[in-house]
């Protein structure tokens, strides 16, 4: 974990309520599925979101203004940022196979895109589904087509695409391993109509998003871990779901 | 002896920063981005006799210039601190450290206070007698002088290392806890833990924190925190270890003007990592600018006489 002084480069909404932060500075290679916290002027705690691409000089993150600090963080459109850099453990790339599955929901999507890059950069064909209420709030759609991905989108308005949830697209689907970002009442309509093993990225309330509060722990099968650290990324074994 | 060295019931500091309980883990984290030998001490995370998971999520509340948590003293257990947390932080941090326990009886009080004792790396014991965020325990002896007492003896008649007191700021007289906790054998009192908040969610109108309720704390209740280290050190003869919202050099002195031997930071570090050790490094520079020239020469010293 290192401290950046990033500059916000670009700054702009691409779906309702969805936003598209370019950042430029000391940025390097980050692992999929790890997140940045986000110091916001005026506000104690940091905001975690996930990285949805990063270069040397460049980090891309989308996110959803959902509450006060994603507002006055979506309205800011030049100057500097902190940035904890990088946050979590990511998805394992080792376990994809040749056709892997990526099952996004909402703002649960972008973590997926750097994962698709990264998937297609080691020769696997990766199908991509995109879960939204509607056709307003769809991103990122174009972005996952351009890397060659297979891309099925459903809306649950059917404003676009398939009509319904994430899970009825992966109905008849053939994939080597699975890896999911979205909503927990997604996340776990995934995990039981996934028919193969898989990944799961958890979101969670947290304090510090490195390890020392203890704000975000979850249960596991394999006993207590942090959200923040030992997560966000768990293995479908390991997961209870006891709410 | 340095400008910022003090001395806590009889072991030297090189200076009085001290990470609090909770916030701070086994120290491993931090070990990563800095040498942790740089602190005073630390005090490590709240330790029972059992494993606990603590309360479920969410546990955690922004608020304005501070934030709430409910953790519930999430920690392994006395045993695997011993076994396993204290040796790994032996690697990193060659201080004594500040062992933090807590319980739900006098008991366990004692099991705990008697198991830490045989180590070695512990320089103090900190008694918590005021966390919020557990039922049936934590604060409920930290809000009667009698209840108060009862803990610091029976963790006194087990434990030679200095026995420092952690009181709950809500009570309705922190002073008479605090003679209370030194006529028990006290060797300290720091306080404040944290202040028992809560907030609402809009778009659920429910609390945002599963718990309902937290404890506050952040530069917002700084002003509560020193107005107490005041009242207590004029009221007691053993040190005062001062805490509750401290996130700079400034608050650090500001807290020893008002009596503290020592200062605790807390969620300075969620927010910031490096928040103790830059107020290491900023202390010398502030201290020129107020014409400070020792540190342990001002502990007490804003006391009108």
């Amino acid at each position: 974990m290192r401290e950046e002084t990033l500059q916000i480069l670009e700054h702009r909404e691409i779906a309702e309520k969805v936003y598209r932060l370019t950042l430029g500075g000391k940025v390097g290679a980050l692992h999929p599925g790890t997140f940045v916290n986000l110091s916001l002027p005026g506000f104690f705690l940091r905001r975690p979101i996930s990285v949805c691409d990063a270069e040397e000089d460049r980090l891309t993150l989308i996110y959803k203004v959902v509450g006060r600090g994603t507002e006055s963080l979506s309205g800011m459109h030049k100057g500097e940022l902190q940035v904890l850099l990088e946050l979590g453990n990511g998805y394992d790339l080792s376990l994809a196979g040749d056709r892997p599955l990526l099952v996004g929901g909402g703002v649960g999507v972008p973590p997926l895109y750097m994962l698709a890059k990264r998937l297609v950069a080691r020769g696997a064909h990766p199908t991509v589904i995109l879960g939204f209420n509607r056709r307003s709030e769809i991103f990122l759609e174009e972005d996952f087509r351009a890397l060659g991905c297979d891309v099925r989108v459903t809306t649950v308005d059917g404003s676009y695409g398939t009509k319904g949830f994430v899970t009825d697209a992966m109905k008849g689907l053939a994939y080597t391993f699975f890896y999911t970002c979205g909503p927990r009442p997604m996340l776990r309509a995934v995990y039981g109509a996934a028919e193969s093993d898989g990944e799961f990225s958890f979101e969670e309330r947290m304090g510090c998003g490195f390890g020392a509060c203890m704000g975000c722990s979850c249960k596991t099968k394999d006993g207590y871990k942090r959200v923040c650290k030992e997560g966000p990324v768990f293995r479908k074994e390991e997961i209870v779901w006891d709410d | 002896m340095g400008r910022l060295n003090v001395r806590l019931c009889g072991i030297e500091l090189d200076n009085p920063v001290i990470p609090a309980s909770g916030t701070f883990g086994f120290g491993y984290e931090f070990a990563q981005l800095y040498d942790i030998n740089c602190l005073g001490t630390f005090s490590f995370k709240g330790t029972t006799r059992e494993r606990r998971f603590g309360n479920p999520t969410p546990r955690i509340a922004e608020c304005t210039a501070g934030m709430i948590n409910a953790v519930g003293l999430q920690n392994p257990g006395v045993d695997e601190v011993i076994g396993k947390e204290l040796p790994q932080l032996k690697k990193v941090f060659h201080k004594p450290v500040m062992a933090n326990i807590s319980g739900f009886s006098l008991e366990e009080y004692r099991e705990v206070a008697e198991k830490l004792e045989a180590v070695d790396q512990i320089g103090w014991l900190e008694v918590n007698i005021s966390c919020p965020n557990v039922h049936g325990g934590g604060m409920t002896f930290g809000t009667q002088p009698d209840a108060a007492a009862s803990v610091v003896k029976a963790v006194r008649e087990v434990t030679k290392k200095p026995l420092i007191v952690k009181l709950s700021p809500n009570v309705t007289d922190i002073v008479a806890i605090a003679k209370s906790c030194e006529d028990a054998g006290a060797d300290g009192i720091s306080l404040i833990n944290t202040l028992l908040g809560m907030r609402m969610d809009l778009r659920t109108k429910r609390p945002v924190i599963a718990n309902v309720m937290g404890g506050f704390s952040g530069p917002a209740i700084l002003p509560v925190a020193l107005r107490m280290v005041y009242q207590v050190y004029a009221a007691v003869k053993i040190p005062v270890v001062g805490m509750g919202g401290v996130s700079s050099a400034e608050d650090v002195i500001e807290m020893m003007l008002c009596g503290a031997t020592a200062v605790e930071v807390g969620a300075a570090n969620l927010v910031n990592p490096f928040a103790c050790r830059d107020i290491i490094r900023d202390l010398p520079a502030v201290m020129d600018r107020y014409g400070i020239d020792i540190l342990e020469e001002i502990i007490g010293g804003g006391h009108l006489k």
